[in-house]
């Protein structure tokens, strides 16, 4: 559901990221709270909407949804087994609507421009120390190291299975960690090598390497 | 022009630089050596990445140890893995990235990431996740990103290490195009051709410098030693 922007010209697509932001948490605070069928009726029309106004193709649409569709399960299950079938079917429909029009805010909105908005947002509270450039940063790049370390948790997990290891989430999480901290230490390396700068101070006035090239380069 | 003077360095109590005084001026070098000899950690020297323990590394005159933000203006790095130096999820804003720490905003910025892209070919990727790239699509991405800051020399590590043979072939045709100097960590041969100079390194010095066939002579007969 991150990072997955679908590129097509569109009125939602046109919309200021700070805009669409906006809709979708005071959009979210109301459809979390609402019990009323018919308006949350209209809400899931109103999303499914705003998605062909977008020129999503309903296979995109549906996909959004795909991944959380078991734990939403479950938690219909849930309620149904304690006799509160109508309260989990509520909290499911809930759910779906707030993750569509989440999706619709990621499928339409580029991280950049969503992340200049929270800059902006962020403004503000300079004065106590918040860093509005970096927290921008800090979010985008969870983003895009997702499917990263996503991809990186398939190799740990196949080699693990090649050497007969076949489902161990201890065995898993040591090599990830290991392997997401050295990562952690080449992309502050390559974040100083294509100049971000967020203090805007000169990086190094002593003997000591730049943070992120303290380790031993791999030669 | 990049000066190394009686440059070391050492990480803990291992030494991986020993006394290094060169200077760089040609426009093709390649640097090879075996795995743990110091030529990663070298070309790090080369924009301020690590500064050395000891001497001083020197471009067009400026000190890596006082001037790392003008330094990494004029010399641009391009690591061996491109995952990790690809920071935003869409190509064209992952261009744009080092562009903005050059202070570009608005149309200028638009009209520089346009640029870089259509000059390596990823105009029709500009919307693309760069998570959906292929390897040899994300190093080129890479290496855009760098040059898109036009910097006046540009240091790959071991650029095509991942890749397979066509976008090896892709890579090198991009590296061969560039007016910059090139300064290349490498263990794969065939992309020093053309190059004017060849520094082999063994733990953690220089053994051979000097005309490309003499340095990969060397470097051969050290792998085979």
């Amino acid at each position: 559901m991150l990072g997955i922007y679908h590129d097509a010209r569109s009125p939602v697509h046109r919309l200021p990221a700070g805009a669409k932001i906006l809709v979708l948490i005071v959009g979210a605070a109301l459809i979390l709270s609402e019990s009323d069928w018919s308006r949350l009726a209209i809400a899931g029309v109103s999303v499914a909407s705003a998605f062909a106004l977008a020129r999503i193709p309903a296979g995109v649409a549906v996909a959004q949804i795909r991944p959380a569709l078991w734990i939403l399960g479950a938690i219909f299950l849930f309620h149904a087994l304690i006799g509160e079938w109508r309260l989990g079917a509520l909290i499911t429909v809930r759910f779906v609507i707030v993750l569509a029009l989440a999706s619709l805010v990621t499928l339409t909105t580029r991280v950049s421009d969503m992340m200049a908005a929270i800059e902006r947002a962020l403004g503000p509270l300079r004065p106590l120390g918040v860093k509005p450039a970096t927290v921008a940063l800090c979010l985008s790049m969870a983003i895009r190291f997702v499917p990263v370390l996503s991809n990186e948790a398939a190799a740990v997990r196949e080699a693990q299975r090649a050497r007969g290891l076949e489902r161990s989430l201890t065995a898993l999480a040591s090599p990830l960690i290991l392997r997401a901290l050295r990562m952690a230490d080449s992309v502050a390396e390559a974040l100083h090598a294509r100049g971000y700068d967020p203090e805007g101070l000169e990086p190094s006035t002593t003997d000591e390497p730049p943070k992120g090239a303290q380790r031993p380069a791999s030669d | 022009m990049i000066e190394i003077q009686k440059a070391s360095h050492r990480f803990g109590e291992t030494e991986v630089l020993s006394d290094i005084d060169l200077s760089l001026a040609e426009r093709r070098i390649g640097i090879v050596g075996a795995n743990g000899s110091g030529k990663s950690t070298f070309v790090r020297l080369l924009n301020g990445l690590v500064i050395p323990a000891s001497g001083s590394v020197l471009v067009d005159g400026l000190d890596t140890r006082r001037d790392g933000r003008a330094i990494r203006r004029r010399v641009g790095f391009v690591f061996q893995n491109p995952d990790h130096q690809i920071v935003y999820p869409l190509v064209e804003e992952d261009l744009a990235f080092g562009l903005r720490n050059l202070g570009l905003r608005g149309a200028a910025l638009e009209e520089r990431v346009t640029q870089a892209l259509e000059r390596f070919g990823l105009a029709p990727l500009r919307k693309r996740s760069a998570h959906l790239l292929s390897g040899g699509e994300k190093q080129l991405l890479a290496l855009a990103g760098v040059l898109a800051m036009e910097p006046s020399t540009v240091v790959l590590d071991e650029p095509t290490t991942l890749l397979d043979l066509r976008n090896k072939r892709r890579i090198a045709n991009a590296l061969a195009s560039l007016d910059q100097q090139v300064i290349m960590v490498t263990h794969d041969l065939d992309l020093l051709a053309g190059f004017d100079r060849v520094i082999v390194f063994e733990a953690g010095r220089i053994v051979a410098d000097g005309a490309p066939a003499d340095g990969v002579a060397r470097y051969l007969a050290l792998m085979e030693a």
